[in-house]
């Protein structure tokens, strides 16, 4: 959301600027509109997401969220995040969460105890994350116009890739260490439990 | 490109998506009979029953849409729509002919079709869940899990070809194509195709939908009109994958005479495949859950690393 609100930040900060020159505020582009729909929908389906009282459906409304993320990316032309987007986050991870909770519990209707105490905890932590980033997206852009339209091409395949492998190696090669490391550590951990049926027998005496 | 163009195009991919899996399906009808020796309906309309087809349609659309009293409702109806939409979009991304005849040419091409495809799967878990049914939800985990088991060969199959191409756009790997790439890719080819097929929860990997256990899975509890529309999606998803193997492994629309008849090699090559698909179905038994996941990740998942490597082998020593 903290996108869309920076979208917000900057027509207001071009507003005061308009004698410069650039887009004005008071007309906006029909991207700018659809823009601005599309994050009150995904916001609409996030806040849903997390109060509504039926497991399964808060899964599929994240997946709304998600999917709205993806078009945002889309209007700001990060085709390639977008992409990504849809693939890891609808097709990975809320598969893997419907499949845990369809293994677990899913109860057809309302789970009166699907309700937290931490309700209010939640709602603080939320806030205070939503407040800063929103402080640092603004306070970073400011008055920043960004021509999508004319300017160079900045979320294609080949800019992202080019960035990502030239100036962004070093934190992408870290990352990747510490997925390792913690894709070994859910391997250990599930098969601590499995040596007695034979697939495990390996590591068996570490029980 | 104008307005004019662009519709155009759309309508162009609507007709195929709406033309291209019934031709699929009743294509599968008449090979399974005639592989069987079971020739099944052979009168309405004259030449091998070709209209059966049509009678099929007016059935559906007659049956009545009945929803189970348990159900979530809105989920279950909703289910169908999601598992069919991807496909259509997905369409719109696959070249067909040179020279721009595609219906859109994404620079993400392999990304945007991987990642819509995925989407699909959502709505057999949505089906499987909201029928409030043993064997819907059976089904619905055994959709989600195998999707899990085959989604990473799948990906890295078609990653090899865009290390190959040097790009990720669709009608961009097939500019890059030459034919000796068919030889080089031909383990991806394989895993990509196997691995597609086991997404599509087509025999053998059908235990999703296996009728002598779980009757239908996910579509266990539809009638009529919606699981007409779930047959679609299978068909449907036939032709996609067949249509994408042929981009990525076979040269789409490469070979003689391309630039006037590369629609009809891409077609061609496509129905071949789809035949391919349909007498797999005939021909093999279907996988046992637990050796469906052993399949997926110790034979397929160590094949695509084998491949990319083998890909990044050659793309050295060829530069």
């Amino acid at each position: 959301m903290s996108a869309t609100v920076s979208l917000a930040a900057t027509a207001t900060a071009t507003a005061a600027s308009t004698a410069s020159g650039t887009p004005g505020f008071l007309s906006p582009t029909g991207v700018e509109i659809l823009f601005l729909l599309v994050g009150l929908l995904t916001l609409g389906a996030a806040i849903t997401a997390v109060t509504t009282r039926q497991l399964v459906h808060a899964a599929l409304w994240l997946v709304v969220a998600l999917g709205g993320i993806a078009v945002e990316y889309l209007l700001l032309s990060a085709e390639f995040i977008a992409w990504v987007q849809v693939l890891i986050y609808v097709g990975a991870v809320v598969v893997l969460l419907l499949f845990g909770l369809m293994l677990t519990r899913a109860p057809i209707g309302r789970s009166p105890d699907a309700d937290s105490g931490n309700r209010p905890v939640a709602l603080a932590v939320a806030v205070t994350a939503a407040a800063v980033l929103v402080t640092v997206v603004v306070d970073a852009f400011r008055t920043t116009w960004i021509d999508l339209e004319n300017g160079a091409p900045q979320g294609t395949t080949d800019v992202t890739g080019r960035i990502l492998f030239q100036h962004w190696v070093l934190p992408f090669e870290a990352l990747s260490v510490l997925l390792l490391a913690a894709l070994v550590g859910a391997i250990v951990l599930s098969r601590r439990g499995d040596g007695r049926n034979g697939t495990g027998a390996a590591d068996g005496g570490e029980r | 490109m104008d307005v004019l163009d662009v519709a155009w195009r759309l309508l162009a991919v609507l007709l195929a998506f709406l033309v291209l899996p019934l031709v699929v399906g009743q294509a599968e009808h008449k090979v399974m009979a005639h592989m069987q020796g079971r020739v099944g309906p052979m009168y309405a309309g004259g030449f091998h029953g070709w209209a059966q087809l049509v009678a099929d349609g007016v059935k559906f659309a007659q049956k009545e849409d009945v929803v189970p009293a348990d159900a979530d409702r809105r989920v279950f109806q909703l289910a169908p729509a999601v598992a069919l939409i991807p496909y259509l979009l997905v369409l719109i991304a696959i070249p067909v002919g040179p020279n721009g005849m595609v219906g859109q040419a994404i620079d993400a091409g392999i990304f945007f079709v991987l990642a819509v495809m995925g989407v699909g799967v959502l709505g057999s878990l949505m089906g499987g869940w909201a029928s409030a049914n043993k064997f819907s939800l059976l089904g619905g985990l055994r959709t989600a899990a195998q999707l899990m088991a085959y989604e990473l060969p799948l990906l890295l199959a078609a990653a090899s070809v865009a290390m190959a191409a040097g790009t990720l756009s669709l009608p961009g790997i097939l500019e890059a194509f030459e034919w000796w790439w068919v030889p080089w890719q031909i383990i991806g080819a394989l895993v990509f195709f196997t691995a597609g097929l086991a997404e599509l929860q087509r025999p053998p990997f059908d235990a999703p939908i296996a009728d002598s256990e779980i009757i239908f899975g996910a579509y266990t509890e539809y009638t009529g009109l919606r699981f007409a529309l779930f047959l679609l999606v299978e068909y449907a998803g036939i032709v996609i994958l067949c249509a994408l193997t042929t981009v990525l492994f076979l040269g789409g629309w490469h070979g003689p005479f391309a630039d006037d008849l590369g629609w009809l090699w891409t077609l061609l090559k496509t129905s071949v495949l789809a035949f391919v698909v349909i007498w797999l179905r005939v021909s093999y038994p279907r996988l046992r859950e637990d050796q469906l996941q052993r399949f997926a990740w110790t034979v397929l998942v160590p094949l695509a690393l084998f491949q990319i490597a083998l890909t990044g082998v050659v793309k050295v020593v060829i530069q």
